[in-house]
């Protein structure tokens, strides 16, 4: 471990460790463009330069690693003067279109220029023209005047996701950032470089243009896509509802965790946000009988249901959770579907009308974020291979009451006409989540779910990573997290636990189910922990649950 | 007149041939070498104080011997043959007129530092060259010189001939092995070296063409003679191109010890009786020296000392009716032109200096034009990944700060007061 000084601060950092990243520890930023972490090294920006001692002149932070007894300087005069110089020539061609360029607010030409740069501006000349709003991919939109070629993007194209649609073409002030011919940047990964343009060359078309980044607030969370579980920033409009068509969520940003996603992720999870402020929406309990709807209040809708419960019995239930949910709704669910009433049929698993897209990067063809939680915390019948026996019994006519959550069984990997002829053969259907669908115009009582952006709790990724997910915006009209739901229901019918929050219901889980021993909701942080492997642990088993 | 070295066979047309060059007594430094062994030939290069005729002027024998010991991989030979330097045309003599020259010389490199394949990279303009050396190294095969168990020795060795495509930056030697390996021209930054990680990813020697063709005459009559002939520092005699206002431009060769005044006279002095008023002495790269400073020698230290550099021994003589404005837009052009891009200084710099130059030929020039040009520069003096830009500061610097008056007079005037009208039309690159 080398041990060196920054700025007269002494710091050790494992060998290997460049002197960005090592200034980064004692919080000393050295102002960069072209170094990422997650990229080969470019050294093309020139702006990370530090002095080292006893060198004739400053050198690029990026491209040297930290050694024993080095001693470095990121604030000498020269450095700061070459700082300031390398701001004027990033900026000379730079077309200053800031009034009409969405990275305006988040841009680093801007943030450098105020921190470093600050000069007088001397270049008369006309600059360079290039083009600017250029579709490059069904995501990504070129202007490549405002490109200052730091190649992230084609490094990221070259290595992350190894298809190198990008280059940079041309040469010296003419440098162009463009596509190969033939190509298009559509690979399942493409809005990252968005993010990690450090200025307002590569922009996001679905956000361009519908608000201003500092009208937004963000929230800490995780991707609902898939079972992978990125950790993302939400980030929501709500201050200007004029802007951005109303919608409250207007983009996901990848958030860093090194156990999961690292600074990535994939254009589904990222464009996926869609549902949140759709007109599917639910927004208000409701009772459908005789072709009129009529509206609920949830005291009503919560006796309604319970009345349901105890008339059809456990031999009459259906239960069909989904791993969309959170550990805490499926560990309420557990409690009161499997432990207290003693439902014979249900399960969560309702395979997808088609198999999802995965791949060696990041997705995972299990399009729910919960699936490996709902398995841990005891659901899922042993020796089915999903759900299906819950619909064959309301095919049977054995159940009078179906409960579905977010499901749309009508459009899923079952026979459609053995889905319709299971609906109609209920009595009761009960459908609990945040959007309407088919299935859930043919349920008798609808309840209106908090969508994930709207409610907080935690879920369990396809690794065994238990992450939390916070609340960004409210729940749209009357809607409530499941859990909530779920808790309400089982008091009606005479039964409680602890946990009236998210943080308890999860502590009782972590309390009671041994994948989860030891872990808290508060000590689950940002990042998250991983639950206890079955080697180490007792075998995870639902059976094994202490009561 | 110095006895020929590097120019022996200039003269000799048959010296294109294997059996002509062989009958000079070709090949027999290689006979020689292959006995000396790779530590006898380094230590007669050391000896011989040469250095390395691209234009750095780095000693040759330190090169090869940051080859590391331990290694697992090849070692490459790369010969530098993108002479692209403007003022610099001696590697296109030695190409077409002594190609087996080159040859032994690549060879005998190649058996001290123990590489076994060696690349040439051409410039793609050079298409002469590059077929008449195609050709010896066929002959060079046919005959067994090149190839495996070469003259009994046991030492194998292949040659790679690849040609460029036009750009200057792949004369620099990153940049070079870069192209080589088929990817865009651009340097690697540093470090690692290429003598630690160079042509994929082995470690490799880059060497001008003029340096290895130094190569074989010093194993046949020794160090202590090549380095007689040169400088306290410098070894040897060089190659120079002079070209420009001279009577007899053309390639001549001269200790690295000579003067520039000598070495102007020797081109017959400025053409049609003018004056002198500058001469770029090293390739479009070194600062200029005036009419009053040629009493220098042109080894890598005298010019050094003088404030330019020997580079690559492209000598530029600028007569009176020069103009220095004029003169330096169209160096500017040039750099504008060949910056390969990729790091900001040089890819934004060479492109406004190359402007501003523009906008005092056409009379729109502003009085801070020229401490603007000057303090552009001497900012982005060593700031960039290659050697490519600080080479452009040569000429910003010094055309301005020793023809000062001249911008002066453009920018006050709108014109020219060498020359009644600006020449050159003004464009981009």
């Amino acid at each position: 471990m080398p041990k060196l000084t920054i700025d007269g601060q002494s710091v050790e950092v494992p060998a290997g460790t460049n002197l960005i990243e090592t200034a980064r520890r004692l919080g000393i930023e050295v102002p960069h463009y072209c170094y990422h972490p997650g990229l080969p090294i470019a050294g093309a920006c020139r702006l990370c330069m530090v002095d080292l001692e006893k060198a004739p002149r400053p050198t690029i932070a990026c491209n040297t690693q930290a050694a024993d007894g080095m001693v470095v300087m990121t604030q000498t005069p020269r450095v700061l003067e070459l700082r300031r110089s390398v701001m004027e020539w990033h900026l000379i061609n730079h077309p200053l279109d800031c009034p009409v360029c969405d990275q305006a607010g988040e841009c680093w030409l801007q943030i450098y220029y105020m921190q470093h740069g600050l000069y007088e501006p001397r270049m008369i000349d006309d600059k360079v023209h290039k083009p600017k709003a250029v579709p490059i991919g069904p995501h990504v939109m070129l202007d490549a005047e405002r490109c200052i070629l730091c190649s992230r993007c084609v490094r990221f194209c070259d290595t992350i996701t190894k298809t190198g649609e990008l280059g940079i073409f041309n040469r010296g002030d003419h440098s162009e950032l463009g596509l190969f011919p033939g190509t298009t940047l559509d690979n399942a990964y493409s809005g990252n470089v968005v993010d990690i343009c450090p200025v307002g060359a590569l922009t996001d078309r679905d956000f361009r243009f519908q608000a201003r980044v500092w009208y937004l607030d963000r929230g800490k969370s995780v991707c609902p896509g898939c079972a992978r579980g990125c950790n993302i920033e939400v980030h929501t409009n709500t201050k200007r509802a004029h802007h951005a068509q109303g919608r409250r969520v207007v983009r996901l940003k990848p958030r860093f965790n090194a156990a999961v996603n690292q600074w990535w992720i994939c254009d589904e999870g990222r464009y996926g946000f869609g549902e949140v402020d759709a007109p599917s929406r639910i927004e208000r309990p409701e009772l459908r009988e005789g072709g009129t709807a009529r509206t609920l209040t949830w005291e009503e809708a919560v006796a309604a249901v319970a009345d349901g419960l105890r008339a059809a019995g456990p031999e009459g239930t259906g239960v069909l959770l989904s791993s969309r949910m959170s550990n805490e709704d499926l560990w309420l669910a557990r409690r009161l579907f499997g432990d207290t009433l003693g439902v014979v049929h249900a399960d969560f698993r309702v395979p997808p009308r088609t198999p999802g897209s995965e791949d060696d990067l990041l997705r995972v063809a299990d399009k729910t974020p919960n699936r490996r939680g709902a398995e841990l915390i005891g659901w899922g019948r042993a020796g089915a291979a999903n759900g299906r026996h819950v619909l064959e019994a309301a095919r049977a006519g054995r159940l009078r009451l179906l409960w579905v959550f977010d499901h749309d069984l009508l459009d899923s990997g079952w026979p459609r006409a053995e889905v319709d002829e299971a609906l109609a053969r209920v009595e009761g259907v009960v459908f609990q989540g945040p959007n309407a669908n088919e299935t859930s115009a043919r349920a008798h009582v609808v309840l209106p779910s908090a969508a994930w952006v709207e409610r907080e709790g935690t879920w369990t990724n396809v690794a065994g990573r238990v992450q939390r997910f916070w609340r960004a915006v409210l729940p749209r009209g009357d809607a409530r997290p499941d859990w909530e739901i779920l808790g309400a229901v089982a008091r009606a019918l005479g039964h409680d636990w602890p946990g009236r929050r998210a943080a308890g219901v999860f502590d009782d889980l972590a309390a009671r189910v041994p994948a989860f021993a030891g872990m808290s909701y508060r000590t689950l942080g940002d990042e998250g922990a991983d639950v206890v492997p079955p080697a180490e642990g007792r075998p995870i088993d639902a059976r094994g649950v202490a009561p | 007149m110095t006895e020929p070295v590097l120019s022996r066979n200039f003269d000799r047309p048959e010296a294109r041939t294997l059996a002509g060059y062989q009958a000079g007594g070709g090949y027999e430094a290689l006979r020689k070498a292959l006995g000396l062994g790779p530590e006898g030939i380094a230590a007669e290069v050391k000896k011989a104080n040469l250095r390395g005729l691209g234009g750095a002027g780095f000693p040759t024998a330190t090169k090869w011997g940051f080859i590391p010991a331990k290694r697992t991989g090849p070692v490459y030979l790369v010969v530098n043959a993108d002479e692209g330097e403007p003022g610099t045309f001696k590697d296109r003599y030695i190409l077409e007129r002594d190609p087996h020259a080159l040859i032994e010389g690549m060879l005998i490199s190649a058996f001290a530092i123990g590489c076994h394949t060696s690349f040439i990279y051409i410039r793609g303009e050079y298409v002469e060259p590059w077929r008449i050396f195609s050709e010896a190294v066929r002959a060079a095969e046919a005959a067994g010189l090149v190839g495996a168990n070469i003259l009994g020795s046991g030492f194998d060795h292949r040659i790679i001939v690849h040609r460029g495509a036009g750009a200057y930056i792949c004369g620099e030697e990153t940049g070079l092995i870069s192209s080589l390996e088929g990817k865009k021209g651009w340097p690697k930054v540093k470090p690692p070296f290429p003598a630690i990680k160079g042509a994929f990813g082995q470690p490799t020697v880059v060497n001008n063409v003029e340096t290895l063709a130094a190569v074989p005459p010093i194993v046949t009559r020794g160090g202590e003679w090549f380095a007689g002939l040169g400088s306290k520092t410098q070894g040897g005699t060089r190659l120079y191109s002079v070209s420009g206002h001279v009577a007899r431009p053309g390639v001549y060769e001269a200790s690295v010890a000579i003067t520039l005044r000598a070495l102007i006279e020797q081109a017959g002095g400025v053409a049609n009786g003018r004056r002198l008023k500058a001469v770029v002495p090293g390739g479009s790269s070194a600062p200029l020296l005036r009419a009053d400073e040629i009493d220098v020698t042109m080894d890598v230290d005298g010019l050094r000392n003088a404030g330019t550099m020997a580079g690559s021994a492209g000598v530029v003589v600028m007569d009176e009716t020069t103009c220095i404005p004029d003169a330096l837009h169209v160096v500017a052009r040039f750099y504008a032109h060949e910056s390969c891009g990729q790091c900001t200084p040089c890819r934004e710099c060479t492109g406004w200096i190359y402007k501003i130059t523009g906008r005092i030929l056409a009379g729109k020039g502003v009085p801070q034009d020229p401490d603007t040009i000057v303090d552009v520069a001497r900012r982005g003096t060593g700031s960039t990944i290659c050697a490519f830009y600080d080479g452009a500061i040569g000429p910003y610097i010094s055309y301005v700060e020793k023809f000062r008056a001249e911008f002066d007079h453009h920018i006050r005037h709108g014109a020219c007061d060498v020359r009644p009208t600006p020449a050159r039309r003004v464009g981009t690159h």
